[in-house]
């Protein structure tokens, strides 16, 4: 990434979130790579002053609690985090999921590929992608 | 890009325009480019139904008339335009532009290499990310996209 915050994934499954590790691990991305289990706690961890404002979001959709489309309706309302790019990472083809997410202005809808090192070669993409890309927070 | 909608390019200078293009060729993007020469252009291409939507935007920000920011402005608070990503395309390193620009939930704001080299490995990144990721409305509208333009999907 261009900068070297750290990289919010929401996401409740813990056997994809550590493939989401493994995978910036492989491609030697440096971010740290915060880990929260729905929207609810990704907006905690957004809200909490001490912390530093991630680069960007990548987000699951299918959570329970608060979901990847609840957390997009809270998150773009607020001044300072709807400028954080999110970027959606499901398994989920639903027409509707995708119709719904672009109009809370995503950077990015990604289905998951089920192979590992399709996988990667995704997150290839868009660390490559962030990294070209100028992020809305600068420095650290 | 992953579907075969056009390109609207946003972007005052003529020559800057035909880099994109030529730079789109080289790396062999089918989709059409649209051009238009300020924000208010652009809003008049989207806003005709007879026109299909862009895959993407990608918007200069300084141009006479309507500015990238004000084109933003009033395309993200338009239901049927504000899912359209909006990739900034610019020389300006200005922090206020990138600070309002995000505020505005553009899905990129790249600054433009001088040298065609690197500006073509820029575009052939947006090129690939674009092909990565799904876009909206592709359903909808793809089959009229494909008969009305007749260009090659890149999947």
């Amino acid at each position: 990434m261009r900068t070297s915050r750290p990289i919010l994934l929401v996401e409740d499954d813990n056997v994809d979130a550590m493939t989401v590790k493994r995978a910036l691990k492989d491609l030697k991305v440096t971010n740290q790579l915060v880990h929260r289990i729905n929207g609810e706690e990704a907006l905690n961890y957004l809200r909490d002053k001490d912390t530093l404002k991630p680069c960007v979001i990548l987000l699951d959709l299918n959570m329970p609690k608060m979901n990847g489309l609840e957390f997009l309706k809270i998150a773009k309302t607020n001044a300072e985090f709807r400028q954080i790019p999110v970027i959606v990472l499901t398994t989920s083809k639903d027409e509707q999921d995708k119709v719904e997410t672009f109009q809370f202005s995503v950077a990015g809808y990604i289905t998951k590929p089920t192979d590992y090192k399709k996988f990667v070669e995704a997150m290839r993409t868009v660390n490559l992608y962030w990294t070209l890309s100028e992020l809305p927070f600068s420095g650290a | 890009m992953r579907d075969s909608k056009p390109i609207l390019l946003l972007e005052d200078d003529t020559v800057d325009a035909m880099t994109v293009k030529r730079a789109l060729k080289d790396l062999k993007v089918s989709n059409p480019l649209v051009r238009a020469g300020n924000g208010e252009e652009a809003l008049v291409y989207l806003r005709n139904d007879n026109n299909i939507k862009p895959c993407v935007i990608l918007l200069d920000l300084n141009m006479p008339k309507m500015n990238g920011i004000e084109f933003l402005r009033v395309a993200k608070a338009d239901e049927k335009l504000r899912s359209i990503p909006a990739i900034v395309l610019t020389t300006s390193r200005d922090d206020q532009d990138r600070f309002q620009t995000f505020q505005l939930s553009v899905a990129g704001f790249i600054i433009k290499p001088v040298d065609y080299k690197k500006f073509v490995e820029a575009m052939r990144i947006i090129d690939v990310y674009w092909t990565l990721s799904e876009m909206p409305n592709s359903e909808q509208e793809t089959t009229n996209a494909n008969f009305q333009t007749n260009s090659a999907c890149r999947r």
